[in-house]
């Protein structure tokens, strides 16, 4: 559904991403790990269309994505890291107004809030403020904000970042269902549990590179443990990227 | 396609606006509040108000003849305020800023006056005591005092007792002179005229039918205020309403164009350039709702000054509507300015307000604007509130046609132009 073919972008000096290669499927949720600066956000911002790759191509079903207004972006859909929410306004006004940025519009748009809210599990607040919303109430409506226009790819920037467990558990269930579903999921993340529990596939990217692609076991067989028994997935990616401190 | 987003924009700006009461108020409030101030200050004698009149001091330390009459022709005086305290309050009152001139007629200086009216003694001095801030108000004051010790002088002169006192000491004074003959004798004669005149006079005086004249101001002054129109009077409040309500149209929309930053700090953005939507409809949506609210606040601003102080717009009703809206685009585009140049909502906040202070006050949005030097007045032009508030001014008490309406409406269009093209070329859109 999603490939991902030798992307590269640079700030100036600095190579952010170099020659970025893999695949999603349907129904998948691929982990993208990688420490701080690894070029994991810059890479999701390539495929949702914020940055445009000096070299290398977006392909949805094979098709290049090209432009602002390529139609193909409506197959896309982004949570970003931030809460990108209006606080001001009521959560229905804020997702009738990103839905009409997919051309959605009269009883398809209230539908698909509907459905959206009701997924996420905040139907009965719709017509608070977001103001006077939780931190995970709020992370749960920044991910129905991206399942607005039901998109078939959906990009997570880390969509769990500073919320209890009980809404991460809530935001894993989404997950599954929408998998369960035939989305396919790419799934950018510092918790490595989190993608222990969700992710089909893992890309361990380090300096702007894929350095590792595999699943979960095929990863955990790479390192070899003192006992002899299975390595965790943060000693994997600590071996993979060492124990260098980031910026 | 477009269009739906286009709308759901502008209407999310609208909310956003209207969600946040601190800037309703700054934005509608505000500025009626200070253009009613302002109105007030510049409202001129349009409304057959009293001119403000000039607090003027006099000392009248010599009690004259011609001192008392100056003194009372200051206080008759439409333009004067007068009051007559000690010389030592007087000079308290000037030091403190109260009155802006004090006037000392020092003793001796009527007779001093009437001898050098006639050129043979030395000018007696009046002393101005006068607050160095107030200037404007020293001439003034000095030109009204030379019109009142005019009058009184030359009355005295001409029909008082000190003038023929003066003309019978001066009589045996040429008798016994030893000038040439001829001019002696022409000397006498004159003066002996005028003695008689002076005697006549008296005698007439004394049965009261005729009124001792002096001087007096050899024309009249007709005033009338040169408006487009007979019946159309000037309205200070329609200038006033005018600045304010431009300058806060700019302030939110620079505003606006600092939430676009802050929009980008929270993410928001990310959303917005992930969606299937165009640059061009992203910045179009800004400026359509930008000059949506700037119409809106110029039109309660004016909607005000017309119910409350009968501001009336005496031109172009097609010519007003059409300065505002561009005066609207002009501002709103300014605030994609700032979004585009902005580095972040903090830097932005403190250079913009600079900048909309700059271009109100030297646009003429506070004071008109041929209180500048010449030089300045040129250099405004260039400044786009100038054009709105001289064009909105042409259409409201100026009472000019819709021709006077087009050369404003487009300067004001091509800074918006020229604001959108910048704001265009330099906005960030990446969003890594």
């Amino acid at each position: 559904m999603l490939a991902i073919k030798n992307l590269r972008k640079s700030f100036g000096s600095v190579v952010a991403v170099d020659d970025v290669s893999f695949t999603l499927g349907r129904g998948q949720l691929l982990g993208l790990l990688g420490p701080n600066g690894a070029g994991k956000t810059t890479t999701v911002s390539m495929i949702a269309g914020l940055v445009t790759p000096e070299q290398g191509e977006v392909l949805i079903e094979g098709a290049r994505l090209s432009g602002d207004t390529d139609l193909k972006k409506r197959r896309i859909g982004l949570v970003p890291q931030d809460l990108a929410l209006y606080d001001e306004l009521s959560a229905r006004a804020n997702l009738r107004f990103f839905g009409a940025l997919y051309g959605l519009s009269g009883a398809t748009l209230e539908k698909a809030i509907a459905s959206a809210m009701e997924l996420v599990g905040l139907i009965d607040r719709i017509k608070d403020r977001v103001a006077t919303y939780s931190g995970g109430m709020k992370r749960r409506l920044n991910l129905a904000a991206g399942l607005l226009h039901d998109p078939d790819i959906l990009l997570l920037d880390e969509p769990t970042v500073g919320v209890d467990p009980q809404s991460r558990n809530a935001i894993f269930d989404n997950l599954e269902l929408l998998k369960s579903r035939g989305k396919a999921l790419l799934y950018t993340t510092h918790y490595m549990e989190e993608v222990e529990r969700l992710a089909d596939r893992i890309v361990v990217m380090d300096h702007g590179r894929v350095i590792a692609e595999d699943t979960l076991d095929g990863l955990q067989s790479r390192v070899a443990t003192v006992g002899g028994g299975r390595a965790t997935l943060e000693s994997v990616f600590l071996t993979l990227t060492g124990r260098s401190l980031r910026d | 396609m477009a269009f739906i987003p286009l709308l759901a924009m502008v209407r999310k700006d609208l909310q956003l606006f209207f969600s946040d009461r601190r800037s309703v108020i700054v934005s509608f409030v505000v500025p009626i509040a200070i253009g009613s101030f302002f109105g007030a200050i510049f409202a001129g004698g349009g409304q057959n108000r009293e001119p403000a009149r000039l607090a003027v001091a006099i000392v009248d330390q010599d009690a004259s003849a011609i001192s008392k009459a100056v003194l009372a022709g200051a206080e008759t005086d439409k333009n004067l305020k007068v009051a007559t305290p000690t010389e030592d309050e007087a000079r308290d009152l000037v030091k403190r800023g109260n009155t802006a001139v004090a006037v000392i007629i020092p003793k001796g200086f009527g007779d001093a006056a009437g001898k050098a009216f006639f050129g043979n003694g030395d000018k007696p001095s009046l002393d101005l005591l006068h607050d160095p801030s107030r200037s404007t108000e020293l001439a003034m004051v000095r030109g009204i005092l030379t019109q009142h010790v005019m009058e009184a002088v030359s009355k005295e002169m001409f029909g008082g007792d000190q003038g023929r006192q003066l003309v019978e000491q001066t009589l045996p004074q040429v008798q016994s002179s030893s000038m040439p003959v001829d001019q002696k004798r022409l000397l006498v004669e004159m003066l002996g005229s005028v003695q008689k005149y002076y005697n006549e006079q008296r005698a007439t005086g004394a049965q009261g039918t005729t009124e001792r004249r002096g001087i007096t101001m050899p024309y009249t002054v007709r005033e009338e205020a040169m408006t487009a129109g007979s019946n159309i009077k000037y309205n200070g409040y329609a200038h006033s309403f005018a600045g304010m309500a431009i300058q806060f149209l700019l302030f939110a929309m620079a505003n606006m164009g600092i939430e676009m930053l802050l929009e980008r700090q929270r993410g928001l953005w990310k959303r917005l350039r992930s969606a299937p939507v165009s640059k061009l409809t992203l910045l179009s949506s800004k400026a359509v709702s930008g000059t949506i609210l700037s119409t809106l606040i110029l039109f309660v601003s004016f909607g005000f000054a017309m119910i409350v102080f009968a501001v009336r717009i005496e031109g172009s009703a097609l010519g007003f509507l059409g300065i505002s809206i561009a005066c609207a685009m002009m501002a709103s585009t300014f605030g994609l300015l700032v979004a585009a140049l902005g580095n972040s909502p903090a830097t932005a906040r403190g250079v913009t307000t600079l900048a909309v202070l700059m271009m109100v006050m030297l646009g003429g949005a506070w004071v008109p604007t041929f209180i500048f030097p010449a030089w300045l007045q040129q250099l405004t032009t260039v400044v786009p509130v100038r054009w709105a508030v001289d064009g909105l001014d042409a259409m409201t008490w100026r009472g000019f046609g819709l021709s006077s309406a087009v050369l404003p409406t487009l300067v004001l269009v091509a800074f918006a132009a020229m604001f959108a093209g910048i704001a265009a070329a330099r906005f960030r859109w990446e969003e890594a």
